[in-house]
C-alpha cells in the first residue's frame, strides 16, 4: 500500500526529523528545513514526532493515493487540491484510494510538508529516512529526490478524525525576518565595529540558497583571520568567508569546515529563514544562551499545549 | 583548553591552537568519556584537528548540565588511558596512470616519481578529522616536500579510491566527487560502505600506513579496472 508520485515538482524530498549520531563518519543531519511546519503536519495526524513526510520546495508535487488514509499539508501556502477540490492547509484530510492530491506553487514562503498518517515507510539508513542528495544517503534509494512513478509505502488508516490548527495559530510567511543569534565560535575575532555592522545591517538572500546553507549579501563583516583549522560546524552556524558575506549553514551542511564563524542562528529562526526566497531580507539580533534556551523551551511548550480542533464534516 | 558556546545546543572545546599528536589523543579520550557520561543528553560529537564539537539535546538538559559533563571529562582525560588508536594498513596502487598529479608533485619536490611515492608511504599518518563527505578522513601530515596546494580548478570527477594530497594533508576519496586535491594513486579498499558495520575502516585517532601495491594486486584486491582504462584526467 502506497502513494504514487505523478509529478515531483521542483524538489520534493522524503524527510524525517533528521539523522543524528553519525557526524563521526562524516554524515550530516538532513531533516526538515522548517522543523515547525514539519512538526505540525505530524501532530495533526497523531504521528510520532519523527515520522517521515515530504518536504516540497516551491510546489508542484502531485500524488495519487492507492490507499485509504489521512494527509496533512503545512508550511508555505501551496494550494492543496484533492480530486480537484481545494482543501485547507494546516488540517488533516481523509483521502480514499485513487484520489489525486496536488500542490500548487507558493507565492510566499518556500517549503511545505505533506505528511501521511503513520508516516511514509521508506528505508532507514543510519537511523533515519531523511534524504541527503549530496551524500547519496536516504530517500527511496541512494539519496535521490522524488521522481515520477516513485511508490511511497504507507499504511491504510480509517480511524482518525480530521483536525485543524486554528487560523490564528498558524505561522504566516513574509519576505523578511529577524534571525536571533547566539554569539559563539570565533566571535571575538570580529572587531566591535564589524559586529555592530553585522547586527545593524539588512542582508539579502542570494540565489545560492539551498539545503546546505543560505548565502546572504550585504555589508562586508570579514575578520582578519583567514586561515584556521577545520572544526565541527553546528546547525545554524554563521560562517563569514574572506569576502565578508555571511552564510547560514543548515541541515545538509558539511560537518567540518575552516571558515571563521561569528555565532549561530537559533533553530526557531532557521525555520523562518528556510521559508525565505532569493531577494528576501534578514536582520540579525544577538541573544544570550539563557534567552536562546528559554525561547526553545517556550516554543516546545507552546507546540505541545496549543489545542487543535476537530473539523466537522 | 577553552570551552566556547557554538550554538543554542552545542559547545566547542578547543584543545590547542595547532595540530599535535597528543592533542588528537586528548580529543579522542574526551569524546569517549562524553559518550559514556552524557547518555541521552548527547546528540552528536564532531572531533577535528584541535577541537571537539559537542551537540546536546535541549529537551533533555540545558547548557549548565552539558558544560558540567564537559568539565568533568576534561578533568578526567589527564588520567585517562590515552589510546593511540588502531594501526590500519591501506594498499595503494601508485602510478602515473592511477595518479595523474604524481609527475607534477615529483617535479615540484625535485624528486623522481619513485622517490615521491616512497616519501608518501614511508610514514604513518594520523586520522585527524572525518567530514566533507561520508567517509572522508583527513590524514596528516605529509612530508613538507610533498605539500602541494589544491588545484586552482578542482576536478569535477575525482574517482572513488583516489589517494590525494593537499598542503600537508592526505586522504582517500570514499566516493566519486568533485575535488581539488592532487591525485597520486588509487586505493582498492572501500572507505565508506553504508551496508557494512562499521561503515568505515578508520576512526579519528587511528594511524594509517599506506602500502604500495602493483597494478595486478590492485585489480586482485577489487580495484576497478575501468578507472585505469578510462584514464583519470
Amino acid at each position: 500500500m502506497s502513494m504514487l508520485v505523478k509529478q515531483p515538482g521542483l524538489l520534493s524530498l522524503l524527510q524525517d526529523a533528521g539523522r543524528f549520531g553519525a557526524h563521526n563518519i562524516g554524515l550530516t543531519n538532513g531533516g526538515p528545513l522548517d522543523q515547525q511546519a514539519y512538526a505540525w503536519a505530524n501532530r495533526l495526524l497523531g504521528n510520532k514526532h519523527n515520522a517521515c513526510a515530504i518536504e516540497v520546495s516551491f510546489g508542484g508535487l502531485q500524488l495519487q493515493t492507492q490507499v485509504d488514509t489521512y494527509i496533512a499539508v503545512t508550511g508555505a501556502p501551496m494550494a492543496l487540491t484533492i480530486d480537484g477540490v481545494e482543501h485547507d492547509l494546516w488540517t488533516s484530510h481523509k483521502v480514499t484510494a485513487g484520489a489525486h492530491i496536488s500542490l500548487g506553487f507558493c507565492q510566499q514562503g518556500a517549503r511545505a510538508y505533506l505528511a501521511v498518517a503513520g508516516g511514509f515507510q521508506t528505508p532507514i539508513e543510519f537511523g533515519s529516512r531523511s534524504t541527503v542528495v549530496r551524500e547519496n544517503i536516504g530517500g527511496l534509494q541512494q539519496g535521490e529526490k522524488l521522481t515520477d512513478n516513485d511508490l511511497l509505502a504507507c499504511a491504510e488508516t480509517n480511524t482518525l478524525a480530521s483536525y485543524t490548527l486554528p487560523a490564528a495559530r498558524r505561522p504566516t510567511y513574509t519576505d523578511h525576518t529577524e534571525l536571533r543569534v547566539v554569539l559563539g565560535y570565533q566571535h571575538d575575532l570580529f572587531s566591535p565595529t564589524k559586529q555592530a555592522l553585522f547586527f545593524s545591517s539588512t542582508y539579502t538572500l542570494t540565489d545560492r540558497a539551498d539545503r546546505m546553507g543560505m548565502r546572504l549579501s550585504g555589508p562586508d563583516v570579514s575578520c582578519d583571520t583567514t586561515s584556521m583549522l577545520s572544526e565541527g560546524i553546528c546547525h545554524g552556524a554563521i560562517q563569514i568567508p574572506a569576502d565578508g558575506q555571511p552564510i547560514v549553514l543548515l541541515n545538509d551542511r558539511q560537518t567540518i569546515g575552516g571558515y571563521p564563524k561569528i555565532g549561530s542562528v537559533i533553530s526557531q529562526d532557521t525555520a523562518r529563514l528556510a521559508q525565505l526566497r532569493p531577494g528576501d531580507k534578514v536582520t540579525f539580533k544577538a541573544v544570550d544562551i539563557h534567552q536562546a534556551q528559554n525561547i526553545s523551551a517556550l516554543a516546545a511548550y507552546r507546540f505541545q499545549h496549543t489545542p487543535i480542533e476537530i473539523v466537522s464534516e | 583548553m577553552r570551552i566556547e558556546i557554538a550554538s543554542e545546543n552545542s559547545f566547542i572545546i578547543y584543545f590547542n591552537d595547532q595540530i599535535a599528536a597528543d592533542t588528537t589523543a586528548q580529543i579522542s579520550a574526551c569524546a569517549g568519556l562524553l559518550r559514556q557520561s552524557m547518555g541521552p543528553l548527547l546528540v552528536d560529537l564532531v572531533p577535528s584537528y584541535a577541537s571537539l564539537l559537542v551537540i546536546y539535546h535541549l529537551h533533555v538538559g540545558d547548557h549548565y548540565q552539558a558544560k558540567e559533563f564537559i568539565k568533568q571529562a576534561l578533568a578526567q582525560i589527564q588520567d585517562a588511558a590515552i589510546s593511540q588508536g588502531k594501526l590500519i594498513h591501506l594498499p595503494v596502487y601508485y602510478s602515473e596512470e592511477s595518479g595523474p598529479d604524481l609527475a607534477h608533485l615529483a617535479a615540484a619536490a625535485k624528486l623522481s616519481v619513485a622517490d615521491t611515492i616512497a616519501l608518501h608511504h614511508s610514514r604513518h599518518y594520523q586520522v585527524y578529522a572525518i567530514g566533507f563527505a561520508p567517509g572522508f578522513a583527513y590524514l596528516g601530515e605529509v612530508d613538507e616536500r610533498l605539500a602541494s596546494p589544491r588545484k586552482a580548478t578542482p576536478r569535477l570527477k575525482v574517482p572513488k579510491g583516489a589517494v590525494a594530497v593537499a598542503d600537508q594533508q592526505t586522504a582517500v576519496y570514499p566516493s566519486q566527487s568533485p575535488g581539488g586535491w592532487n591525485l597520486i594513486g588509487l586505493c582498492p579498499t572501500p572507505m565508506f560502505n553504508a551496508e557494512q558495520e562499521p561503515p568505515m575502516p578508520v576512526s579519528v585517532g587511528d594511524q594509517i600506513k599506506f602500502e604500495p601495491i602493483s597494478r595486478a594486486e590492485f585489480l586482485q584486491q577489487g580495484g576497478d579496472e575501468q578507472l585505469l582504462l578510462e584514464a583519470i584526467t
